[in-house]
């Protein structure tokens, strides 16, 4: 961790500190939970992604079987909630090894296309097997939470809970990218020739980073659960791991922050858009909530071609010109 | 014929890489000494770049073997070869253009520490003594090329001069016992030359054995121990560099017969 992440860190937490002062409906607080969740999910993704330069279309099928691992053990069999999550995190563990080892070895983006295949076969396996999983039902009556038995059972406490997994999770992701294995990913995605040559393993590394990646869209996942204690396949479609990826594209995937910035901006977006319907039906223009899936196309699409490096690096450079122009 | 001797580090025997068809290695047996600077000839296309690759396990050969200080290399992965103590730069510098010039050198110290994924995500760097000791030495290993003024800056915005230099720098900071150059001059005027030229002799005096490929006959000339001639992927000269110089089949291949 260097410098200017510890220092960003420490604002991070200052300023969450602050929040629930600040918003003190319940509603916008869920909102920001939900973001919490993408916000872990994605800097694992953005380790994966800007990192070691592999994609993956599959990292909503983790999230869900973080959920589904916690709901089960859970409800089923009455295990504690964080016992449940622990297992949850060794079989991801097992299942990211299983689908990385063999596409991992090859070169090129075969791990774009096994782990699409891979979301596909979760979402299906979870609407399909009705007594494992309750099918399209879902699970109900999944357990809260609690801390050495201080229940997580308000909004505000959730709040500072999943906010502090994510600060938690951005201190992991910042030590090891400024660490002899983070300088390997780092140098593998530079060329992965020459870091071959000066000894770096590849192929371990990949699937390393990859297991970190998918270990962290489990722990999302089990707190995903335990937030709205029902689950059901619904959000646990492909298209949910395509809204990750396009989360640190957007944000911008050669940086922790990016995809930190990404996660929340997108997360926030369908809220945003809600403000913005009362504005447009005054001018006439009636929004519907359908429209939200093309507005995303349009802002990646803008992204893309305008700041491909993505928000955060781009906003960056916006200020620092505009900071020039002024001195001038 | 060459025999194998005690005295090489590297040895390759009956070499043959065949690409589909095409051979672009042809029953080649050649030896390195230890401790010397050995220089690779011939024209483009020659195979002397794919020499390199055979050694540093970037391609299997089709048949023959190849063995360092007593150990054969054949089927090897290429950074298991990299811990074996070969390190190498490439034709088209590869440099990790997005880092520091000082985290590219870094990462040649990859072999010589040992901190796992565990370690590194639970600690911040500054906490951890190990990192401090790979940034020194990286930084010893730029000092050595001359790059130290420029350890902050973005690789990628280096002239290539300096590129090569660092891919250099980068390469034997893995402290390695044989060192592979492809092309270490090409691209550079004639000053930079000279001071690959000197790099390469402080290196020999780190008692590292230096292989390189070159096609800049004055450089060649003026550090070889040994020129090894390579045309359509055979042997077709071996001595010191007064002797290759006058080789008539040396120079018809050159010239052109």
């Amino acid at each position: 961790m260097q410098g200017k992440d510890t220092a960003g860190l420490i604002v991070l937490i200052l300023g969450l500190a602050a929040v629930p002062w600040v918003i003190g409906n319940d509603y916008y607080l869920g909102v920001l939970i939900f973001a919490a969740f993408n916000c872990l999910t994605c800097i694992g993704l953005c380790l994966l992604m800007g990192y070691a330069g592999q994609i993956s279309l599959g990292h909503g099928a983790f999230v869900a079987i973080g959920a589904y691992t916690s709901g089960i053990l859970t409800t089923t069999l009455g295990w504690s909630p964080w016992a449940a999550m622990g297992a949850a995190v060794l079989l991801v563990t097992g299942v990211a090894a299983i689908v990385g080892i063999p596409t991992l070895r090859l070169k090129g983006h075969y791990l774009a296309m096994a782990t699409l295949g891979f979301a596909s076969i979760i979402h299906i396996l979870a609407v399909a097997t009705v007594d494992l999983t309750g099918g399209p039902s879902g699970l109900l009556d999944i357990p809260r939470l609690s801390i050495f038995g201080y229940p997580l059972d308000s909004d505000r406490r959730y709040f500072y809970f999943s906010w502090a997994v994510v600060v938690v999770g951005l201190y992991v992701a910042f030590n090891l990218i400024n660490s002899r294995v983070g300088r390997g990913l780092r140098a593998l995605h530079g060329s992965e020739d020459a870091a071959a040559s000066l000894g770096v393993n590849i192929t371990a590394y990949k699937i390393q980073v990859f297991i970190v990646s998918a270990v962290y869209a489990s722990v999302s996942g089990s707190m995903y659960a335990y937030y709205v204690n029902y689950i059901d396949p619904g959000p646990f479609g492909v298209m949910h791991s395509v809204l990750l990826v396009t989360m640190v594209a957007v944000g911008g995937m050669y940086r922790i922050w990016g995809a930190f910035t990404g996660a929340v901006l997108l997360s926030l977006l369908p809220e945003m858009l809600s403000f913005a319907t009362d504005y447009l039906q005054v001018i006439g223009i009636a929004y519907k909530p359908d429209y939200d899936i093309l507005v995303y196309g349009t802002i990646l699409l803008i992204i893309m071609l305008f700041l491909p490096e993505g928000v955060f690096d781009g906003l960056g450079r916006a200020v620092r010109a505009g900071k020039q122009m002024i001195r001038r | 014929m060459l025999e194998k001797k005690a005295e090489h580090i590297l040895w390759l025997e009956n070499i043959r890489k065949v690409f589909g068809g095409v051979v672009a290695v042809d029953d080649l047996t050649i030896g390195v000494e230890k401790g010397s600077v050995t220089s690779v000839i011939g024209p483009n296309g020659a195979g002397k770049t794919t020499v390199f690759n055979l050694i540093t396990g970037f391609l299997s050969p089709s048949s023959g073997r190849i063995v360092y200080s007593g150990r054969a290399l054949n089927r090897l992965r290429p950074h298991r070869i990299a811990s074996l103590g070969i390190a190498r730069t490439f034709q088209n510098v590869r440099l990790f253009p997005q880092m520091t010039v000082l985290e590219n050198v870094m990462v040649g110290r990859h072999l010589r520490s040992a901190a796992g994924i565990f370690f590194s995500s639970a600690l911040p760097p500054a906490w951890r003594r190990e990192e401090a000791r790979i940034r020194q030495e990286a930084m010893d290993w730029l000092e050595f090329v001359g790059l130290a003024e420029h350890a902050r800056a973005i690789a990628g915005n280096l002239p290539l001069g300096s590129q090569r230099m660092l891919e250099i720098a980068r390469a034997l900071a893995i402290e390695p016992h044989l060192i592979l150059l492809d092309e270490p001059a090409a691209g550079l005027n004639s000053r930079e030359t000279i001071a690959m030229g000197e790099l390469i002799e402080k290196i020999r005096q780190q008692r590292m054995t230096v292989v390189l490929v070159e096609h800049d006959m004055e450089l060649v000339m003026d550090i070889s121990d040994r020129v090894l001639v390579i045309n359509f992927g055979r042997l077709i000269g071996d001595g010191t560099p007064e002797a290759v110089q006058d080789d008539p089949d040396v120079i018809a291949a050159y010239l052109g017969e």
